[in-house]
């Protein structure tokens, strides 16, 4: 059994493929509508509701999904638990497409992006600033991403000299590339914390960046086991439930403190009556808390984690109710008070839509150019 | 596995720390003083007479277009603060709206401008420091070539005061500043410049504050002297005193403001909400400080995962080099 | 002003009395926006012997501001006007006519070189050399050029002679220009109007009488005291026009009520005079076309008055706040969309669908053991 990474090959247009790159064509029309246009032309973006559809999730919930390559590097390369090696690169494949993408959103959405490099210059930095702090170690995450994967690029196109001086080096870009997240990933809780009271107190508590940090993650987590299952069936991979359900017991433990610091922190605020008052936002805050202790239960059992299928459930719960709570506290939980409403409009769907299949259709291509995933002959089949 | 229970138990304990910390780390950021010569407006609510001339001439001296809402297009009539509106005459009104500054079957005007914070969530927020906080003045501008048009002041801004040109292909943020292009040349903000009651007074904060603390102390219905246009300008009316709420909006609210309010129906129905004496963002501020600082912890940090990360290499370059066998298990 | 003094003055003013001339005085300098203190200056300048005459052509013109001037509601003041501005030379009220005439102006010009007050009252017209206007044998518009640059200085009344008024509305057959656009070398005040009111000229005049120069002009040349705001700025029918109360048409309940005449076509947002205030006729309030029901036809204004149609609905110039004010919250804002709700639906929809599908095709049982804690 080969474990060196091989590239797939293959028809590169599949049907999936077409469908996103379809996808992608519509979005793109949106794209440069609002870069003639402007943001009022293509979103229902407003003086309220300032953040929307594109920073809740492209941003907040789309790094969130990518924090794959976050965990895996932190728990192959830091906690040397190389029997997670195989998950390492699809991993990493996702993440470096997730957060460079994320950047493409917000390229889009800030308003003056030609100002963007007032972001290196001294003089107009603002260290006391949160959001400096997030744009800062997002940017340089995503080059750090693209440097953690170009081993794959070395073997796929034999670049030996370079591949020997990249591994001299490569131990320092996976510390970064472990502390990065680690900062921002946190920090984007700390960012949502400065909307004081627009922010619903469900959600509002100074536990934000440690509550931010654990969903990322088991979020990365959830999205290891999510995309290894997909993958490892429609490309018709040997089966890693073994390895997927370890780190679905780690989950367990990681899952297990965010849930009792979460509700510990709500019932000494005072707030566990709003709840379960059948409001609205209290609803949304037990639907978001339901997934995760679904996805809980299932892992906590060894019968039930390794059953491939309630694994996936799991997992999918998971980043159900992990990338809620990052919608709850960005946008859903977040009313300004002065009379504003929003609901993302069909052209800020799009975009953001596109963006993902763009993603998706990368992922594809990427495995069948380059050296990513690591099992390949059919072992035990399962079907 | 004893890594892993480690770690988790360190992770328990950070964990718990940061929630016990609360208060602790609040203290960590400095708080924001009042400038040496700030300037302000102290609006008086109980004098205004809906006018709106501080509209008018807010417009004209900022040069923005009028904001034509509604079937007919030839009023300027804003209904909120906006990119082309820096500053709004608004009114409340309950029951039957006939007795002026009156909280029930009453009606009460009161001017919505940005309050240049003494401790300004935006200025903190801004990641480019494109909203700064004048060192001698204190009015907060805006300068559109660091602005990124992120919107984080708009998210950030406790009043709700920041707009943006969402219609822009290009667009900035939006706010009232005071005059401050007015200020340089010795004249005093447009709007207190035009206001015929005196209800907008400009004047230097430290005098504006003890002009507010003769108002409250004036007994209602008394003739009293209320100066026009600005503090010193030497021009007042006399009028009879009115019943104020006894609090100055913007004395303590968030750290204070410079621009100031007072009026005889409570603020929260002028659409002014009651905040602590805490600013938001000082609190999320300090939260940054107490792990940011320095970048000691970030370095020491990734001072360990360095060397995790080479001791990990090392030795699995050790075990490659001395056995065939794979690492870890597979299906 | 003693007795003795005054009654010297008294023979130069035409046997006005002194209250009534001082009264004269003192409204000059109000329309003026002068302090009371300039009125005595202005009653000494304008009985000055050594004041310089008014030398007043006529181009193509009907004469109308020339009547305006005399149609004061105080017969005597008609002559007081006249010898007030020394007017030396005026083709309709001059006595002598024919070379005679003609004379006269030549010697007036040649002796006040350099300091005579020239109003010109009528547009120049240009085509063909300028032969649609001919006065004692030469084209006006070489009158002017001949005349304008020994002039002290040159004001242009009224409309056409300020840019052209009715005489230059289109097809403009003669090619009439305002004064300006001959006497392109000079400052030309232009008093526009159809016709102006009368102390609008007059003013100007004492006021260059008085202190030796032009007041205050804009940058069309207008004197500012006059023209220096739109007539819907101090219209007195404005409270109407901020609260929405708009006559629709000639007759209805509105108009009778006097509400605003804005969307009877009234060109008071895109006019800059001082009809709204000063009025016409010296008669006191009401006397000015918007009080009496007919909505301004923007006769001062270059590119309004005989240009936009009288009922055509004018741009507001200068908008301003209506009379209402907005309330404390107003609901905003683009919620949910059939639209945007469909798309997130469907496609939320068709994931989790993919997702259960997908799920269902997993193994269910488990064949492997976990054997780690």
């Amino acid at each position: 059994m080969s474990h060196e990474p091989k590239a797939l090959g293959g028809r590169i247009f599949t049907r999936t493929f077409c469908i996103c790159m379809f996808v992608v064509a519509i979005a793109g029309y949106f794209v440069v509508k609002r870069l003639i246009f402007g943001i009022g032309a293509v979103t229902n973006l407003n003086d309220g509701y300032p953040w929307g559809l594109w920073i809740s999730y492209d941003v907040v919930v789309g790094t969130a999904f990518a924090c794959g390559g976050y965990v895996m590097a932190l728990l192959v390369y830091i906690m040397n638990r190389g029997e997670y090696h195989p998950l390492v690169r699809p991993a990493l494949l996702a993440s470096m497409f997730g957060y460079a993408l994320a950047g493409v959103s917000v390229f889009l959405d800030i308003g003056r992006y030609l100002n963007v490099y007032n972001l290196y210059l001294p003089w107009q930095m603002n260290f006391h600033s949160v959001m400096f702090e997030v744009a800062m170690c997002i940017a340089a995450y995503i080059f750090v991403l693209w440097l953690e994967f170009t081993p794959a690029f070395v073997e796929k196109w034999g670049l030996k000299n370079f591949g020997k001086k990249l591994d001299k080096v490569i131990f320092a870009i996976i510390a970064l590339g472990v502390l990065l997240p680690t900062m921002h990933q946190s920090s984007l809780g700390t960012m949502i914390l400065m909307a004081g009271y627009k922010l619903d107190p469900l959600w509002h508590t100074t536990t934000l960046p440690l509550l931010f940090l654990l969903t990322a993650v088991f979020m990365g987590f959830a999205m290891v086991i999510f995309e290894a299952t997909i993958s490892s069936r429609v490309y018709e991979l040997s089966d890693e439930t073994s390895i997927l359900s370890k780190i679905g017991h780690i989950m367990v433990y990681v899952l297990g403190f965010y849930l009792v610091v979460r509700f510990q922190n709500v019932f000494m605020r005072g707030y566990m009556s709003e709840a379960f008052s059948g409001s609205f936002l209290g609803n949304m805050f037990l639907l978001e808390n339901l997934m995760l202790i679904i996805g809980l239960v299932i892992l906590a059992y060894p019968n039930y984690r390794n059953s491939p299928r309630l694994l996936f459930i799991a997992a999918t719960a998971i980043l159900i109710g992990g990338s809620l709570y990052r919608f709850n506290t960005y946008m859903i939980g977040f009313d300004p008070g002065t009379g504003w409403k929003y609901f993302p409009s069909v052209g800020e769907q799009m975009i953001t839509y596109g963006l993902i299949a763009f993603e998706i259709a990368m992922y594809t291509l990427f495995v069948k150019i380059f050296p990513v995933f690591s099992s390949h002959a059919p072992a035990e089949s399962n079907n | 596995m004893k890594m892993k229970r480690r770690d988790f138990l360190k992770g328990a304990a950070g964990g718990l720390a940061l929630l016990t910390l609360d208060s602790k780390v609040v203290d960590a950021r400095t708080v924001e003083a009042l400038p040496p010569n700030a300037l302000g407006i102290l609006y008086d609510s109980t004098l205004c007479v809906g006018c709106n001339a501080c509209m008018a001439s807010c417009k004209k001296a900022n040069s923005m277009i009028p904001e034509m809402t509604g079937e007919q297009e030839i009023w300027d009539n804003p209904q909120d603060l906006s990119a082309s509106t820096l500053n709004i005459i608004k009114k409340f009104s309950s029951g039957t709206g006939a007795h002026k500054d009156q909280e029930e079957d009453g009606y009460a005007f009161i001017k919505r401008q940005c309050l240049h914070c003494v401790d300004p969530s935006c200025v903190t927020a801004c990641p480019v420091t494109a909203l700064a906080k004048d060192n001698d003045t204190g009015i907060v501008t805006y300068d559109k070539n660091a602005c990124i048009g992120c919107r984080y002041c708009q998210v950030a801004c406790p009043y709700n005061i920041p707009k943006f040109e969402w219609d822009d292909p290009y667009p900035e943020i939006v706010k009232c500043e005071l005059c401050s292009h007015l200020i340089a040349k010795g004249e005093i903000s447009a709007c207190c410049s035009v206001c015929p009651t005196g209800a907008s007074l400009f004047g230097p904060v430290a005098e504006l504050l003890n002009e507010t603390r003769r108002r409250l102390q004036m007994k209602p219905g008394k003739l009293y002297k209320f100066p026009v246009y600005s503090i010193d300008s030497g021009k007042w009316h006399e009028l009879n005193a009115p019943k104020y709420q006894q609090h100055v909006y913007g004395q303590d609210e968030l750290g204070g403001t410079q621009v100031m309010y007072m009026a005889a129906v409570p603020f929260e129905k002028l659409g002014l909400p009651s905040f602590p004496k805490e600013s938001f963002v000082s609190m999320a501020s300090g939260i940054q400080y107490a792990i940011y600082k320095g970048m000691v912890y970030p370095l020491v940090v990734l001072a360990g995962l360095i060397f995790m990360a080479n001791k990990n290499k090392k030795s699995n370059e050790e075990k490659q080099s001395t056995s065939t066998h794979d690492q870890g298990e597979d299906a | 002003m003693k007795n003795t003094e005054f009654d010297q003055d008294q023979e130069q003013v035409g046997g006005i009395s002194r209250r009534d001339f001082i009264k004269f005085c003192s409204a000059v300098a109000a329309g003026l926006a002068l302090p009371g203190a300039m009125t005595a200056k202005i009653a000494h300048a304008i009985t000055n012997p050594n004041r310089p005459p008014v030398i007043w052509l006529h181009g193509s013109e009907c004469t109308g501001c020339s009547m305006s001037l005399l149609r004061a509601e105080h017969p005597t003041l008609e002559k007081l006007m006249l010898e007030l501005i020394s007017l030396d030379f005026h083709e309709t009220l001059s006595a002598g006519a024919g070379h005679q005439a003609e004379e006269a102006l030549e010697q007036s010009v040649e002796a006040n070189y350099g300091k005579f007050i020239l109003i010109i009252e009528g547009a120049v017209p240009l085509k063909d050399g300028g032969i649609y206007c001919r006065v004692g044998g030469k084209n006006f518009v070489d009158i002017v050029r001949d005349i304008g640059p020994k002039a002290g200085a040159v004001i242009a009344v009224g409309s056409c002679a300020s840019w052209g008024g009715v005489a230059a509305m289109a097809p403009n057959p003669t090619g009439c220009v305002g004064v300006s656009e001959v006497l392109k070398d000079q400052t030309v005040v232009s008093i526009p109007g159809c016709p102006p009111n009368p102390y609008n000229l007059l003013s100007t005049i004492i006021h260059y009488l008085t202190f030796n120069k032009l007041p205050a002009l804009d940058s069309e040349n207008r004197p500012k005291f006059a023209y220096g705001r739109l007539i819907h700025e101090h219209c007195e029918r404005r409270p109407h026009f901020d609260n929405g109360r708009f006559a629709r048409a000639f007759g209805d309940e509105s108009h009778r009520q006097g509400h605003c005449l804005y969307y009877l076509g009234c060109k008071g947002p895109v006019t800059y005079a001082n009809c709204s205030t000063s009025q016409f006729g010296d008669a006191g309030s009401g006397c000015w076309p918007v009080a009496i029901g007919h909505p301004c036809f923007g006769c001062a204004q270059k590119g309004v008055g005989f240009n936009v149609p009288q009922f055509t609905v004018s741009p507001v110039l200068h908008q301003t706040p209506a009379a209402g004010h907005a309330p404390i919250i107003v609901e905003r804002g683009e919620g949910v969309s059939p639209g945007s709700a469909a798309l997130m639906a469907g496609l939320g929809g068709v994931a989790l669908g993919a997702g259960a599908v997908f799920a269902a095709k997993l193994d269910k049982g488990s064949k492997h053991e976990d054997e780690e804690a």
